[in-house]
């Protein structure tokens, strides 16, 4: 049997954190889009519309991320849709984010007092103008520190990618755990590594809506 | 000639009757105070004017144009008809300037110079010219207030809607708002106001309306009416509110 | 193509695993929420240390991911001497987990409560557990009742990871149905169908309790 020094361990997992951070990039980008859409959906309050991205938003956050990973994995290239670890967790976790997103988002346009749209509609302006100048410019300074803090969750949420076989950190963590028997030392150090990734984007995300609370 | 025209306006909320065939004639250059408990709908009736508030049955003409509440009418209305909020409604991100350049360039389609010269006119009008730049939670209430005064006028209407404008400031701020619609009055300006301030709608207004439960209960010279009310209800208001 | 009838057989396997969620579920719900409560009154009205401790554990559990939470737990801990059963390593965790986010969403309900309910009730003679039990705690999970709930189902939800150290819950009944009729969509679908319903319920529920509790606010 080979000897893992502690620095072994590390090593590994700092390896394969690259990919825990990849993936939480490429997921939140893109569901960062995906809810982008979403959102303008919504606005149209073509009540069809409306009523798709509801029950969009009610199936991706009712169901277990887990579970959308299964589908997405198993589920596809049962009924022919070959598709890799990599891209199905990318596909999950954009779903999961932009469901997340996008609800996080109607709360920070509906927060906005209703007489901004009324002081808008009086002067004049437009649906749309109302939205550019007056609704969005306000909505993206509320919603900035929620939406950093739930990049936390996206972060978390590539863990799972681990069940499907791909080979993130904590996946890299219980292929180094079968090979030390070194279990307590080994998510010790995952745990830490996630929590080096994520803290700051936490702190972040305090200190906007500190920044923002005081400006308002 | 009438510049306003109400002709028995009916308005439901669900099963509630809020107005209950209102019929009023305002001309230009009027100044018209509404007064009357809160409930009896006065606010609603305003918001009506300009379309803010949909109705059910009768006729609102602003310049001989009839109002419904579809956006492109309120929109064409906005044209012609200011409004001026409780809680100023400014918007918190931009500067007062942008505040009042917001609407003239991109409804009006001013140009930016265009528009700069008449937020600051409309500024030095309201005695706000030095604030320009400042964002609108650095002003006190008084002075946001006389922000959206200004904003509204940068529009030129030929009438001024102000819903209460006064009730959400501090006492002590009330008279400089006050003294900006005073001003306006006496450049002719035409003036609907819903206000508690018996003292300028006695002073400074032609004529007042007093509504109770959803009807026009009383109307005329605002002297002679605040003085010598002629129904019970109307006795009761001035003496409760006096 | 898709062929849900080969799923009948099963329907045992899965109320099994329902059965199991639900329980976990109730459980850890109830544990969750006590040690939320104890932790938020703690960082919110306790001594110095004992709140650095509180935001400590708050934080390393929020950001961290469940299923590294439950690895530790399950596998971890065995080697200093703690062996634990899959079920018993689940409720710790589950519990921990959902005490963190419970603790950060309560204190937020704490500290909205006004200075003048406390002066109120002192000048009424009541001390201090007092004021926090029969003051403060009703209208402070009214204020958080909302986000509270939502907590609750995200961790029902998460704990679809339990089956990964064999707990036999929803999620594991999903995997063992598909590894022997090879209809890995259709009992995926049923499943996540299977939460969605158990998340859907735990609102209403919430939602019944709620009324029940914050009563006061219908009445005015």
């Amino acid at each position: 049997m080979i000897e893992f020094s502690n620095w072994d361990i590390l090593r590994n997992l700092l390896f394969a954190m690259q990919w825990t951070i990849l993936l939480s990039l490429i997921a939140f980008i893109s569901g960062t889009s995906v809810a982008l859409g979403l959102t303008a959906v919504r606005l149209t309050r073509n009540p069809v519309m409306t009523r798709f991205v509801k029950v969009y938003v009610e199936l991706f956050q009712g169901t277990p991320l887990l579970m959308q990973m299964f589908l997405c994995f198993f589920g596809l290239s049962m009924i022919g849709y070959e598709i890799s670890a990599w891209g199905a967790a990318i596909l999950s976790l954009t779903l999961f984010t932009s469901a997340f997103l996008v609800e996080i988002w109607r709360g920070c346009i509906d927060t906005l007092p209703k007489g901004q749209w009324e002081a808008s509609r009086v002067l004049g302006l437009s649906f749309l103008q109302t939205l550019r100048h007056v609704i969005l410019p306000q909505a993206t300074r509320v919603a900035f520190a929620p939406t950093v803090g739930f990049s936390v969750q996206v972060v978390k949420g590539t863990a799972l990618a681990s069940v499907i076989g791909f080979v993130e950190l904590t996946k890299a963590g219980t292929m180094l755990n079968n090979a030390t028997f070194e279990p307590f030392k080994v998510f010790a150090f995952v745990a830490l590594l996630y929590f080096a990734l994520c803290y700051p984007l936490s702190l972040c995300s305090k200190y906007l809506e500190k920044k923002y609370h005081v400006a308002r | 000639m009438s510049l306003v025209k109400l002709d028995q306006v009916h308005k439901y909320y669900g099963d509630f009757h809020v107005l209950k065939g209102i019929d009023l004639d305002i001309k230009a250059g009027e100044v018209v105070s509404i007064i009357g408990k809160s409930g009896s709908g006065k606010s609603t009736l305003l918001r009506c004017i300009n379309g803010l508030e949909e109705y059910q049955q009768g006729g609102i003409s602003v310049d001989d144009k009839e109002v419904t509440s579809e956006d492109i009418q309120v929109r064409r209305l906005a044209l012609s008809v200011g409004m001026i909020f409780q809680n100023f409604n400014l918007f918190p991100h931009l500067t007062v300037g942008e505040n009042i350049m917001l609407a003239p360039t991109i409804v009006l389609k001013k140009s930016k110079a265009e528009a700069q010269t008449i937020a600051k006119a409309m500024l030095e009008k309201v005695g706000l010219g030095d604030k320009f730049g400042s964002y609108p939670e650095k002003l006190s209430g008084g002075q946001q207030q006389r922000v959206a005064i200004a904003r509204a006028l940068a529009m030129n209407p030929k009438v001024l809607l102000c819903d209460e404008i006064t009730s959400a400031l501090d006492p002590e701020l009330v008279g400089d708002v006050l003294k900006v619609l005073e001003q306006l009055a006496k450049e002719g300006m035409t003036l609907v106001l819903v206000t508690h301030e018996m003292n300028f709608a006695r002073d400074v207004g032609d004529r007042v309306v007093f509504m109770h439960q959803g009807k026009v209960w009383e109307e005329g010279n605002s002297k002679k009416l605040l003085s010598d009310p002629e129904t019970e209800e109307l006795k009761q208001f001035i003496g409760a509110v006096l | 193509m898709l062929n849900f009838s080969d799923l009948l057989p099963y329907t045992d396997v899965f109320l099994g695993g329902l059965a199991t969620t639900l329980q976990l579920t109730l459980l850890t719900t109830v544990l969750g929420v006590i040690v939320g409560t104890l932790c938020a009154s703690i960082r919110q009205y306790g001594n110095k240390p004992s709140q650095r401790a509180v935001a400590a554990y708050v934080e390393l559990i929020r950001n961290t991911p469940f299923i590294v939470q439950l690895f530790f737990i399950f596998f971890g801990l065995p080697s200093i001497g703690l062996l634990l059963t899959p079920w018993q390593a689940s409720v710790i965790a589950l519990t921990i987990n959902l005490g963190a986010y419970s603790t950060e969403i309560i204190r937020a309900g704490l500290s909205n409560i006004p200075k003048g309910q406390w002066e109120a009730a002192k000048v009424l003679g009541m001390n201090f557990r007092q004021t926090l039990v029969r003051v403060v705690f009703t209208p402070a999970f009214e204020k958080i009742y909302p986000a509270l709930t939502s907590q609750c189902i995200i961790v029902m939800l998460g704990s679809a990871v339990l089956s990964q150290i064999s707990v036999q819950d929803l999620t594991y009944a999903a995997n063992l149905v598909q590894s022997r009729n090879f209809r890995a969509f259709e009992s995926y679908v049923v499943t996540a169908l299977m939460y969605l319903g158990l998340a859907m319920l735990m609102r209403y529920i919430f939602g019944l309790i709620g009324k029940r509790v914050f009563a006061f606010r219908e009445a005015s």
